[in-house]
């Protein structure tokens, strides 16, 4: 019977690491689901749930690159924090005034400002760290002291809001999201990419003679993947917005309401910009020379070096890449706050590195997935989220956290050894 | 043979280490379809020598290739003049396949300019087919692979991208019999292919089976070159050890 298991899933080809992350987080759902009576898994917390993981995870598959060659990056939160009160200031004090309130090119600028920003912060710190040879560890911490304290500066430590209007929808909330109609448009989309993708992938290795998974197995994935994308879009689609904010929506776009209306949220904006980084880092990661040079330098930095790979610039662009998708994080985390105050991004770096790590991330270098650390994002959080409406202390809720991580990053050793990687 | 253009000529190589001369003024050649010894204690600069024509390092002295003056600054530019190098660490990421290791720094690109792994893990079959034909974990990370079977992805990395010149440091240091007996055989065949070989070993047996000619260095200079039917295995050891060509000993 174990054996036959066995089997099923090696005729699949799912990665056992994959498989184990999604069975945790089943179990944590499940498990805060009975305790809560049934309040864990709603439309309604899945929604914000996916919400709240959006930035972190978005700067988790940054980290990825930078663990897997050896480094580290302990700056990403205060650089959140310093990019978002940046561009906070930029869209509250100084484009209005040129361009008027409201005017459609504020969360355009905005956008670029944020991730052109940060890609040059990275690529100076990686600069430091490939040239100059000072350990990414001591260069991200000053970074780390020199954001937070640099973000005072800005605006001498006042809160900036609100932010523009349009900027305001890559957050989330009931206005920020895809509405039900797009939410199934790009559910379907996807849907039929993944599929598309996979049968492409199939040909292509049929083409060249080699052995190819049973049609079966390669069945229940297109359809497991397919199932799994359209299931997400329908519970978004389930979540019911607000009386207020339906009537607020309502509004601005001049609509009357009728009596017994009732209007659903679909899926939320930042989680469109998380899956497409996923993808796009997924991308990079396995089909890009820039990909496969990451892995070969934290695999073997003198064998990488030795195959012509310039690992000093490969440093820069990786720290570049991190800084970007700090700025997009950044996007993501002011405008769902809506207003950005000194404390924004305070301990990030910890739940993105924590995030990543227990993703299977090994911080030996090598090894590291982008999925891996997108389900360790939504594990971290779905754990601080279920605490939280369990009524656990806050206290109480760092020391389960730090433990799970300990006691993942154990598995994760067990498991490699078990498996000789 | 001395009417031929050698494949590589190293004229007066040095290169220093914070104020040591790792090698100094040495000067070594190497024909088509020739295999050079380089013999030397752990020190004595054979692999500083050698990382100088592999682009890992630079010093001073002039390379030629072909009659013709090279610069060799990076590896880069040393696959570009077909000097192809298997290091005694072998240079393999562990956590890449053998397909992956085989094309790091080269690899096979697809119309749309992503990473063809198809192609790769297809040629790589065929050369493995050539070389080691019992090979087969194609999808495993090199690091779950044998010694011998390590060997062979360096060596076909080597081979496949046509190399005239090869440089090989200690290829057998790791490997039990059976394999030493398989690199042997690999170097026969790439010598009747043309291919011109520096062998880089401190096992004097080794070299005296499988090279034409040996050139043996001491504290970073070169004692002697001598051709291997005229030597016997002390003659090469008092080289190694004393520093004294064999002539010099008959004399003293």
């Amino acid at each position: 019977m174990q054996n036959n298991a066995k089997n099923f899933f090696s005729k699949l080809g799912l990665d056992t690491r994959l498989l184990g992350m999604i069975g945790a987080l089943v179990v944590l759902w499940i498990v805060f689901d009975v305790i809560t009576g049934g309040r864990f898994l709603t439309p309604r917390n899945l929604f914000n749930l996916s919400v709240q993981t959006a930035s972190v995870a978005v700067m988790a598959t940054g980290m990825v690159f930078v663990i897997v060659t050896r480094n580290i990056d302990l700056s990403v939160g205060s650089m959140l924090g310093f990019i978002g009160m940046v561009v906070a200031a930029l869209q509250v004090q100084v484009l209005p005034d040129m361009l008027g309130l409201g005017n459609p090119m504020i969360w355009i600028i905005g956008v670029l400002a944020a991730i052109s920003l940060g890609a040059m912060l990275g690529a100076f710190q990686g600069w430091i760290i490939g040239y100059l040879t000072v350990p990414a560890f001591i260069v991200t911490l000053g970074g780390f002291l020199v954001y937070r304290g640099a973000m005072w500066w800005v605006t001498e430590g006042q809160t900036q809001a609100p932010l523009d209007a349009t900027f305001r929808l890559l957050g989330g909330g009931a206005e920020g999201t895809l509405g039900v109609t797009l939410s199934w448009a790009f559910g379907v989309i996807s849907a039929v990419a993944a599929v598309a993708l996979m049968l492409m992938s199939r040909r292509r290795k049929a083409g060249h003679g080699f052995t190819v998974k049973p049609i079966w197995a390669e069945g229940i994935l297109m359809g497991l993947a397919a199932g799994l994308i359209l299931c997400f879009v329908w519970v978004m689609n389930s979540y019911p917005i607000a009386k207020g904010a339906m009537k607020r929506i309502a509004k601005a776009d001049g609509i009357e309401l009728t009596e017994g209306m009732v209007w659903y949220h679909g899926v939320a904006i930042p989680v469109v910009i998380l899956l497409v980084v996923t993808v796009g880092m997924t991308i990079v990661a396995s089909r890009t020379r820039f990909g496969r040079y990451v892995y070969a330098t934290g695999g073997n930095p003198e064998a990488a070096e030795l195959s012509g790979i310039n690992t000093r610039l490969l440093t820069v662009k990786i720290f570049a890449l991190m800084g970007a998708l700090t700025g997009i994080a950044s996007i993501i985390a002011s405008a769902r706050l809506n207003a950005v105050d000194v404390g924004l991004g305070t301990l990030d770096e910890l739940r993105v590195i924590a995030a990543a790590v227990i993703g299977g991330t090994a911080l030996s270098g090598g090894f590291g997935t982008i999925y891996g650390a997108v389900i360790g994002a939504l594990i971290m959080q779905s754990l601080q989220s279920g605490m939280a409406s369990v009524g656990v202390d806050a206290p109480l809720q760092s020391i389960v956290v730090g433990i799970v991580l300990v006691f993942a990053v154990w598995i994760d050793i067990v498991y490699r050894r078990r498996t000789g990687q | 043979m001395d009417k031929q253009t050698p494949l590589v000529e190293m004229k007066n190589m040095g290169i220093s280490f914070g104020g040591v001369h790792a090698v100094d003024d040495v000067s070594v050649d190497l024909y088509p379809g020739e295999v050079v010894g380089l013999l030397g204690h752990n020190g004595a600069g054979k692999s500083t020598l050698i990382k100088m024509l592999s682009g890992a390092y630079q010093g001073t002295g002039d390379i030629y290739v072909n009659g013709e003056k090279v610069e060799i600054h990076n590896p880069r530019d040393a696959r570009k003049h077909n000097i192809e190098t298997i290091y005694q660490t072998l240079a393999l990421a562990d956590n890449l396949d053998a397909a992956a290791n085989l094309f790091l720094g080269r690899e096979l690109m697809t119309p749309a300019g992503t990473l063809d792994d198809d192609a790769m893990e297809a040629e790589t079959r065929k050369i493995m087919g050539r070389l080691n034909p019992n090979f087969q974990k194609f999808s495993s990370p090199v690091s779950a692979l044998s010694g011998g079977q390590r060997q062979s992805v360096a060596i076909a990395r080597a081979v496949y991208f046509n190399a005239r010149i090869l440089i090989m440091d200690e290829p057998t240091a790791a490997l039990g019999p059976q394999e030493t007996q398989m690199v042997a055989e690999l170097i026969q065949q790439l010598k009747a292919e043309g291919i011109g070989i520096f062998l880089i070993d401190h096992d004097v047996h080794a070299v005296l089976e499988l090279c034409d000619r040996a050139s043996v260095m001491k504290n970073g200079k070169l004692v002697g070159t001598v051709n291997i039917p005229d030597v016997t295995d002390d003659d090469l050891l008092s080289m190694i050890i004393l520093g004294k060509k064999p002539g010099e000993k008959a004399a003293g």
